[in-house]
């Protein structure tokens, strides 16, 4: 998969609540199926289907142990995702800080205007 | 200084939504979204960039249009759209379309202002065309507009030399 296409089937992977709150409880360990889908009241199919669209992004894989085959994060393929991510809350925290000292700025202008 | 973090999530297919706090009442963050002589001393993107024109008709299908310059080379870009809500001072509609855009068709930004104990809450919703045109935008959200603005410049050199012959 190109790069370009990557990053869009992570984004479209994470836009789901579901398949979130699978990343975060993967985030704290490997899983089995059957232990992601206990805490979501889905049937295992359900939650297999979620699993093949975070699979497919890159976001999950399945480990060894033959019975098990529990799922685990793929931690640097979420990194990808938010390093763009990253990029762009910088440029938009840049205007946010010159924002942030404008509206200092009037709420000096406003107080000098009406003297308490 | 105290200021909120600014967050950035992609939400369902083609939404970005940005949220941050601000400590001014609203009234005050809606003005400087909503005044050019306000606009322009904030929204200048990376470094060295001043924003030249800032024209803004704030209405219902009153339109607007900013070109930012970098002062080092000259290079510009710049973009517009039409207000679709103007709801003072908590909501703005508008659509965005960039001059020289390197993603496809328009996007819709929606901006609503939710004020708490004096703070200002933020939030930005950028509704792109497509999940394509999103991704675009994440990967870059400035840079790719100045490098179309070159290509036109490009393009109209050539034109001009050729005709110079």
């Amino acid at each position: 998969m190109k790069a370009a296409h990557r990053l869009d089937a992570i984004f479209a992977a994470l836009a789901d609540p579901t398949r979130r709150a699978i990343i975060a409880r993967l985030a704290s360990g490997q899983a089995s199926v059957n232990e992601l889908a206990q805490p979501f009241a889905m049937s295992q199919p359900a939650i297999s289907k979620h699993l093949k669209v975070l699979e497919r992004a890159g976001l999950i894989s399945r480990g060894r142990e033959a019975q098990r085959r529990p799922r685990r994060l793929e931690a640097k393929r979420l990194g990808e995702a938010d390093e763009w991510l990253e990029r762009y809350r910088r440029l938009w925290e840049g205007n946010y800080q010159r924002l942030d000292a404008l509206l200092d700025r009037l709420k000096t202008q406003e107080k000098e205007r009406k003297p308490q | 200084m105290t200021h909120g973090q600014l967050k950035i999530t992609p939400s369902g297919d083609r939404d970005l939504v940005m949220t941050r706090t601000f400590e001014a009442p609203r009234r005050l963050v809606y003005d400087a979204h909503t005044k050019p002589e306000l606009v322009r001393q904030w929204l200048l993107g990376p470094p060295g960039w001043s924003m030249p024109v800032c024209d803004m008709d704030v209405r219902v299908g009153g339109k607007y249009r900013w070109v930012w310059r970098k002062e080092t080379d000259g290079s510009e870009m710049g973009m517009g759209g039409v207000y679709r809500e103007v709801k003072a001072p908590e909501r703005l509609v508008n659509t965005e379309r960039f001059d020289d855009a390197w993603y496809p068709g328009e996007a819709l930004n929606t901006l609503v202002l939710v004020e708490k104990g004096g703070q200002t809450t933020l939030t930005q919703t950028m509704r792109y065309e497509s999940r394509a045109a999103r991704e675009a935008v994440i990967k870059s959200p400035m840079e790719s507009g100045v490098a179309a603005s070159y290509d036109r410049l490009d393009e109209v050199l050539a034109a001009t030399s050729g005709a110079a012959r």
